[in-house]
Order: structure tokens, then C-alpha cells, then sequence
């Protein structure tokens, strides 16, 4: 079977290659039959990395410990689901789904945009360049598809991976990454084809979007998959592995932001290039850092081989991109000027200028110690301090443009009407901020800055609605509901942004709740005794062990009071793993509705005689930042809706022949 | 062994006619001339994205009145020259206009 594996692997190497280079051929001489020809290899090339992945999915399913790669990481006691997500448990598994994701992708896009000709002709050597490395990769460096007489059992699955968000976490990641590839293709096509109108936005606005969104849902289940699983009572540590997967993250968030100011403008076309290409190199070094384990992190499940190869592939994407960008300069020229630095455009660019700022000061942060491990031979790395202070410089200014962006008119913005629509949402934000001081929320500066500008940002969104609302009863004399509906059905990228931003606010405001506010208490407890945390009473009753399916694991029992009412019995402990020889910690989690907070509780040792070093956390606001998760989601959901009446106005745009047939 | 021998050449073989499929339905064809915008199209792009972005900033312009982000005082100063410009693409558009006067949405009343 793994044969077939190999086999389809080479056929799609070939596919892409073909399409890589037939299609720059193709399309530098302007030949129709080859273009399409490379075209239909780069359709072909997704059913045949499907083939791959179905062969490898077989033997992981199987436990057919012949293929190295599923001994390596499955076992026979493994359970059936985290065997199949193993699939992207490895690097070479990894691979593989990158360039599953790729080719699926390439084929959609593709085909979706397969009347828009001229331009499609260049995207299609450009995505199978990058297709091109990926199966080169699969087929001679890093091969799933290696195999070894069977071992008796396999390695098994590091303990941290037996979580159920193994199963949506990386693949979300993937969705993300990979995504980020279509408009950079699109981009350089349009490069290459010097087709610099908005053609290639409009084509790819949804993808970039649903890439953005995907990053962002599994960095918020990553996040909540730590804070469950890992067991040291966070849920970021800025790793350089997470940090891998926010920095394209930022740069995608900017690119969104400033591609409406060409769209509306007909601005920043430079600045757009720049940002689609630093976001998805930036997307190839998260993949690298996730599978060289050239850095130290929690994520990097095993050293390798592909480092090298990654950092030459980012080295002349990055070389290729740059100097696309140079050589078209003249036509990318704007023939609209900013009219005034305070306006809605300007506003986006200051946004715009904070988010890249924080996006390489955590690139910074991540090739630190690479950096220094090279030119002095000794590994130095910057910790959570210089991230947060970043994150305090750059990430405050952010949530208050968040406010003040939508307030401020396109163009140019009076101070008579910026102090009228300013009013509310200022009242707003110091009533909260001197209600927390005098609550005694004024020992963290970073948390009451952050609760007041969440504050003013969540009164402009509210205000925004509701003057929207108000704009368009005016105006057609609609009831409020349908008034409402309308506005966001027929604006969905605003409103949809809108929404996003509240999820912003609510992440804001659970992340200063849960960090700068939150309390820590450790104490070693006999059976019996009690500890007070933040107004909540911990008694440890008990202890118990029972065998699961491929661990043995111990529980303690603690019954969890508050005001002396039993609110909760918890069951904090730990996992051994026989095979994969490790010891996990299993916490155990209070959801108070009370505060939207928890009380998260680590068994950080067991003594032989039942003696309970337990460490407990008092986290308030903290779900906030799962349920902001939800309202991004509906917010991306919103903005990526197909609007009807805009795709015919597109269409007629862009084939004018077409929309009239 | 073999089956998968078999499987991954017939995987290769459709491949194969897949990529060559446009050669084969057209061996000998009047052109095989890849189409690209000439200077002609690529203007009325052009000018296309102009009218577009000008009737936008319009109704948005409304709109932000209406909101009262935009005092009276700007937005007599800005209304005169976006219709201008309006005015200018729409112009330079007309033939292409002519001969599609109906089926533009933008055209028509639309409440943001």
C-alpha cells in the first residue's frame, strides 16, 4: 500500500511541476491550449495528493506499523480518532496535509476563476511553485511513506495530543496557513499578467478572509486546548510556535484592513503587495518553526532534517515577491492622495502601522535566539516581559482605533463633528474607567487601560449600529428590526467587521481579566483540610485511580464552596502513559456564571500517602475569551456572506459579455 | 504490490489525458492565441473602478451625513467634487454605458 502512496505522490510532483512550468511558458508566450493544460494539471494534482492522504489515513487507521511513520506515532492502544490525527501529528503527515489543503484549494480557486483568463494563467505556475515544493519535499526528503519491518507496538502519541482538539486544532491551522497561499498567487499573477486593477482583490476577498478566519479559530481553540490540557493555568505562553501562527495572523489582519482603502481609494496598492506577501511567508515560517525544531517550544514534537530546505524555499519566495513588487512599481502607482490625517483611511493606516509593528516585534522575538544561536554560539531568548510590553505598547493604541475608526468620516473629519459623534463613547469610557479606579481596579495600569478603551470601542460599535439603524428608518421608513437586518444584509463587510471588532473587545477584556486580575494560591492539603482562593473555599475530600484506555490516572476529589454553598466538586490529577512513558497533568475546571470566570485547579503532586500539593488559580472573565471565539466567527460569517446584488455588479465589471449572456 | 502498481498507473494515465484534454479536443484550432486585455479594455477597467469608487464614496457620504459624522459644512465641500468626478467617469464610460444601460445595479436607488 505504501507503494501506492509513493506513486501518487510522484504523480502529483509531476502535475505541479508541469503546472509550474508549462504554465510559465504558457502564459509568458500567451499559448490558450497549454495554459489550460497546465491549469488541468493543477486540478489533476488534488486527486492524486487525495489518494496519498487516503493511503496514509488506511494505515494509520490499521495500525500498520510497516509504514515508519505511523509506528512512530500511533500504538496499538491508541485510540481510533487520535490514530487518524496522526495524520498531522508528524512533520511528514504535516507535509502532507499542507499539500492536501493546497491542491484543494489551487483546484477551487482556480476553477472558480477560470473566465478571468489572463490572470489565472500566471496564478497557476505560482501556486505550482509552491505546490511544487511541498510534493518535492513529500517525495524526497520527508516521506510518509517509508517503511521498516513492524515493530511489536508503536511509539504511541505524546499525552498532550490525546485531546480532542487534536482533532479540529491543527487542521484549522493548516486551513489557515495553506489559505493565505491564494491571494498571495493571485497577487503575484496579477504582477506577472500586470493586471494591477482590483480584478485579483475581488477574486480572492473571501479567501483571504476565510484563511484569516480559520488562523484565528484555531488559535483560539489552540489556546483553549493549552489552557485545558497543558495544565499550567494559561492559555498563552507566547511560544514561538503560537507566535508562528499570530504574526501571519496580524499581517492578514492589516492587509484586510488597508485592501478596502484601494478598494475605496485606490491606495496603498504597494503597501497590499507587501502585506499579501509578508503574510503568507510569514505562514511558510510558522510551518517551518512548527517542523524544524530550530526553536525550543512545546509544539516541536521532533528535531528534523527539513530546516534547511524551508528557509531556502521562504528565502526565494521572499527574493521573488520583492522584486515582483520592484519591478511593477510604475504600476502600482496611486493617483489619489491621503487627504487628511484624520479621516477613516488614515485611521486604517495607523491601524495598519501598529499591526506590523507588533507582527515583526514578535518575528523579532521568535528569530532571536536562532539569530544569536548563530553569530555568537550561544542561545539567548527574550520571555514573556518583551512580549508584553509590545503587546501593552502597540496593542492599547490598536483597541482604541478599533473606537475611533468607524467614528471618523472617509476623506476629511472636522473637529465639530468628530467631538458630536466622539460624546458617547468618550462619557462612556471614563465612567468606566473612574468606576474601576474607585473599585480598586488601579493597581494594574495595562488592565484599566484595557477595560476603558474596551469600553470606548464597544459604546462605537454599539453607536454605530444604532445610528445606522436610525440613517435607514430615515430614509426608506422601515420598522427598527427590518431597518437593522437591512443595514447589515446590505453592508455585510462592514457590519460583519463590526462584529469581529466586538469579538476583539470581549477577547480584550477577558485576557486583562484573566491575567492582570486573576489569583494564584498553592498549598499542600491532607485529606480533610481547606484553602480560600478569591472568596471560594477548596476542601480536599479525597483520592481515587482508575484505568483507562491506555492510562492509569489518579484523581483527587475537591469539593468547592462559595459563601458557604458547595458550588462544584472538581477532580484535578494525573495521567500515566505505560507506552509513551510520560505523566500528564489533568485539571480540573470550575465555570463560575457568576463572573464569566473559573476556578482552575492543578494537582501538582501526589505523595504516597495522599498528600495533595494543589494549586489553584481564580481566573474572572476568563470564557469571555472563548465566547468572543463564537462572535468572531459569526462576525467573519457575516462579512463573507455572497452578496447577490455586488457579484452582479462585479460580474459586469470584469466580463461585461458574461453578465449580459 | 501489484494491485497498487496497478491503481497508481491508472491514476497516471488519467492524469495524463486529463492535462493533454485540451490538445485533444482541439488538435488544430483558429487560434491558440491566450486572450489579454488590451489597451482599449484595460481603460475602460479603468475608468469602470473610478465610477465605482466615486459613486460609493457618494453614498457614503450620504450616509455619514445622515450618522452625523460628517458636519454640513463638509460635506457641501466634499459632495461638489465626488459627483464631479461621478460625472467625469461616467462620461468617459458612456458608449460602454450606451450599449448596457440597464443591467448596472449601481445605477440604481440603493439605501446603504
Amino acid at each position: 500500500m505504501a507503494a501506492l502512496g509513493r506513486a501518487a505522490l510522484l504523480i502529483a510532483l509531476g502535475l505541479v511541476a508541469y503546472a509550474l512550468v508549462a504554465g510559465s511558458y504558457a502564459a509568458w508566450k500567451r499559448r490558450r491550449r497549454l495554459a489550460l493544460s497546465a491549469q488541468n494539471a493543477l486540478l489533476a494534482a488534488f486527486p492524486a495528493t487525495v489518494v496519498a492522504a487516503v493511503v496514509l489515513w488506511v494505515a494509520l487507521g490499521r495500525r500498520d506499523l510497516t509504514f515508519q511513520y505511523v509506528a512512530q506515532h500511533t500504538s496499538h492502544s491508541l485510540p481510533l480518532g487520535y490514530a487518524l490525527a496522526a495524520f498531522w501529528g508528524g512533520q511528514e503527515g504535516s507535509l502532507l496535509l499542507w499539500l492536501l489543503i493546497l491542491t484543494g484549494y489551487a483546484a477551487l480557486a482556480v476553477w472558480l476563476n477560470r473566465r478571468s483568463r489572463e490572470l489565472v494563467a500566471w496564478v497557476v505556475p505560482v501556486l505550482g511553485l509552491v505546490a511544487t515544493f511541498f510534493a518535492f519535499m513529500l517525495c524526497f526528503v520527508s516521506s510518509p511513506f517509508v517503511t521498516a519491518p513492524a515493530p511489536s507496538d508503536g511509539a504511541g502519541m505524546v499525552p498532550s495530543l490525546q485531546n480532542p482538539y487534536m482533532l479540529a486544532h491543527p487542521p484549522m491551522l493548516y486551513l489557515g496557513y495553506v489559505g493565505l497561499t491564494i491571494p498571495y498567487a493571485f497577487a503575484m499573477g496579477a504582477l506577472l499578467s500586470r493586471r494591477t486593477d482590483e480584478r485579483w482583490i475581488v477574486a480572492t476577498r473571501r479567501w483571504t478572509l476565510a484563511a484569516w478566519t480559520f488562523l484565528g479559530v484555531g488559535q483560539l481553540l489552540g489556546a483553549h486546548w493549552a489552557y485545558v490540557e497543558i495544565g499550567w493555568g494559561g492559555y498563552y505562553a507566547w511560544d514561538p510556535v503560537e507566535n508562528a501562527a499570530l504574526m501571519p495572523w496580524l499581517a492578514a489582519t492589516a492587509f484586510l484592513h488597508s485592501v478596502m482603502i484601494q478598494e475605496k481609494r485606490g491606495m496603498l496598492k504597494v503597501w497590499n503587495m507587501v502585506l499579501v506577501a509578508l503574510a503568507f511567508c510569514l505562514s511558510l515560517f510558522g510551518t517551518f518553526l512548527t517542523r524544524s525544531g530550530v526553536v525550543n517550544s512545546v509544539h516541536s514534537f521532533s528535531q528534523s532534517s527539513i530546516g534547511g530546505w524551508f528557509l531556502g524555499f521562504i528565502v526565494v519566495m521572499t527574493l521573488f515577491s520583492v522584486a515582483l513588487v520592484y519591478l511593477r512599481l510604475p504600476l502600482l502607482r496611486a493617483r489619489t492622495r491621503l487627504e487628511s490625517l484624520v479621516s477613516r483611511e488614515a485611521t486604517f493606516l495607523y491601524n495598519n502601522l501598529l499591526l506590523v509593528a507588533l507582527c515583526l516585534t514578535i518575528l523579532w522575538g521568535v528569530v532571536y535566539p536562532i539569530l544569536s544561536e548563530a553569530l555568537r554560539g550561544e542561545t539567548r531568548s527574550v520571555s514573556k516581559p518583551y512580549y508584553d510590553f509590545f503587546l501593552h505598547t502597540f496593542g492599547l493604541p490598536l483597541l482604541l482605533l478599533m473606537g475611533i475608526g468607524p467614528l471618523v468620516a472617509w476623506r476629511r473629519a472636522s473637529l465639530r463633528a468628530l467631538g458630536r459623534t466622539f460624546l458617547v463613547p468618550f462619557a462612556v469610557a471614563v465612567a468606566v474607567g473612574v468606576a474601576l479606579l474607585a473599585a480598586g481596579f488601579g493597581d494594574s495600569l495595562p488592565g484599566l487601560l484595557t477595560y476603558t478603551f474596551a469600553a470606548f470601542a464597544a459604546a462605537s460599535i454599539v453607536l454605530e449600529f444604532q445610528r445606522g439603524t436610525a440613517a435607514r428608518r430615515s430614509i426608506a421608513g422601515e420598522s427598527r428590526l427590518r431597518a437593522f437586518t437591512m443595514l447589515v444584509s446590505r453592508n455585510r463587510r462592514r457590519y460583519g467587521g463590526y462584529i469581529v471588532h466586538a469579538a476583539v473587545v470581549l477577547l480584550a477584556i477577558g485576557i486583562a481579566g484573566s491575567s492582570a486580575y486573576q489569583t494564584i494560591r498553592e498549598r499542600a492539603l491532607a485529606r480533610g483540610q481547606s484553602m480560600e482562593v478569591a472568596g471560594y473555599t477548596l476542601t480536599y475530600t479525597g483520592l481515587a485511580t482508575r484505568q483507562l484506555a491506555n492510562a492509569q490516572a489518579v484523581r483527587a476529589t475537591v469539593d468547592v464552596s462559595r459563601g458557604g454553598s458547595h458550588v462544584a466538586t472538581l477532580h484535578p490529577g494525573k495521567n500515566s502513559y505505560p507506552v509513551e512513558q510520560q505523566v500528564s497533568n489533568e485539571v480540573s475546571i470550575y465555570h463560575d456564571p457568576r463572573t464569566v470566570g473559573d476556578v482552575f485547579t492543578i494537582a501538582d503532586q501526589i505523595d504516597p500517602n495522599g498528600t495533595l500539593y494543589l494549586k489553584v488559580l481564580v481566573k474572572p472573565l476568563v470564557n469571555l475569551i472563548w465566547i468572543a471565539g463564537l462572535v468572531f466567527v459569526a462576525g467573519s460569517l457575516v462579512a463573507m456572506w455572497p452578496d447577490a446584488l455586488e457579484q452582479r455588479r462585479l460580474a459586469e465589471r470584469y466580463e461585461p459579455e458574461a453578465a449580459l449572456a | 504490490m501489484a494491485w497498487a502498481l496497478v491503481l497508481a498507473a491508472v491514476l497516471a494515465v488519467l492524469a495524463v489525458v486529463f492535462v493533454a484534454r485540451p490538445f485533444l479536443r482541439e488538435p488544430t484550432p483558429a487560434s491558440d492565441r491566450l486572450d489579454e486585455p488590451g489597451e482599449a479594455e484595460r481603460r475602460r477597467l479603468g475608468l469602470v473602478e473610478e465610477r465605482d469608487r466615486a459613486l460609493a464614496a457618494l453614498k457614503e457620504l450620504e450616509f455619514d451625513h445622515r450618522t452625523g459624522k460628517v458636519s454640513d459644512e463638509d460635506y457641501r465641500r466634499q459632495v461638489g467634487a465626488l459627483r464631479r468626478r461621478a460625472a467625469e467617469a461616467l462620461r468617459a464610460l458612456e458608449p460602454r454605458v450606451d450599449a448596457a444601460p440597464s443591467r448596472h445595479p449601481v445605477d440604481r436607488e440603493r439605501v446603504p
